[in-house]
């Protein structure tokens, strides 16, 4: 298997535990940030469940220099805690909490059907992800280069 | 909490755990999804594995629908529709805030949520923090006017 094959395989398997949790029904992220009203912890889980099982992998797994498909260990850099974390993690909150959606669970509502009406590809769902990859744009093309130019 | 699932919830975060586990254990990097989005528009290193990762994505809910039922004489499942606000403003606003804030930050609810709380990053933990606490504001805030009630 190469490393082709394991992105495609482990796309699925991300997906299906989002399908499963309900985390690509918005309103499902919704109940859960509706903290004064109808509160549905159920994200909780989901998170946890992850981390507990990657925590102890990685912990074992991150002294190693390649992976097992001799690929180069890519670890992000130690990150300070600067504006950039803090105010780029708000803004994404604000978005997440206006539409109940993150990057992994946008991408997967395109094939999870609606209740209203279209069945698939949700004009939405498109408009939001297309959205999105504007915004990512911005960020690495006109807010990084600036911040380049300047140092 | 009458819409509580935590053991559907549970199974689906094990799941999501697996494949950052074998993502990272084969291919040496994190499965964090706005990063992958980012790379795999941008750069031209392992795109095509970051787009089949994003296509897998796509699939497996196609896969949920047609292996729901054979599972669910094991399992409970929940439903896999959605509802989703059918307002334009609120979701290309949202969608430019998502994409510019996470990659400012350098990472989403996967990225920071679960691969950087699980390497015991400070910064990710807070990170996580900030846009968990906002997004409860801004859902609040909402609510307010009668949105999302």
């Amino acid at each position: 298997m190469n490393d082709k094959v394991i992105s495609l395989l482990c796309g699925v398997i991300f997906s299906l535990g989002l399908v499963v949790s309900g985390m690509t029904n918005p309103s499902k992220v919704i109940g859960f940030l509706s903290i004064t009203h109808n509160w549905d912890a159920s994200l909780i889980f989901v998170m946890g469940g992850a981390i507990l099982i990657f925590a102890p992998f990685f912990y074992f797994l991150k002294s190693r220099e390649v992976s097992t498909l001799g690929m180069e260990i890519e670890l992000p850099s130690k990150q300070e805690i600067d504006k950039k974390l803090v105010i780029g993690s708000a803004l994404f909150g604000v978005g997440w909490g206006l539409v109940g959606l993150c990057p992994g669970p946008s991408i997967s509502a395109l094939t999870s059907p609606g209740i209203s009406g279209f069945a698939m590809f949700d004009p939405i769902v498109i408009i939001f992800l297309f959205s999105m990859a504007i915004g990512i744009l911005v960020n690495k093309n006109l807010l990084q280069k600036t911040i380049q130019n300047k140092n | 909490m009458n819409n509580f699932t935590p053991y559907s919830a549970l199974l689906g975060g094990i799941l999501i755990g697996l494949s950052i586990v074998l993502y990272f254990y084969t291919t040496g990097r994190l499965a964090g999804v706005s990063g992958i989005v980012e790379n795999a528009i941008t750069k031209k290193a392992n795109r095509i594995s970051n787009i089949l990762f994003l296509l897998g994505l796509v699939l497996g809910p196609l896969l949920y629908c047609y292996t729901k039922e054979p599972l669910a004489i094991a399992f409970t499942l929940p439903d896999h529709s959605f509802t989703i606000t059918d307002s334009y403003p609120l979701v290309i606003i949202g969608g430019l805030l998502v994409g510019f804030g996470t990659r400012l930050s350098g990472g989403c609810t996967s990225g920071h949520g679960i691969c950087g709380i699980g390497r015991l990053s400070i910064s990710s933990l807070i990170a996580t923090v900030v846009f968990v606490g906002v997004a409860m504001i801004t859902v609040t805030i909402l609510q307010q006017f009668g949105i999302y009630l």
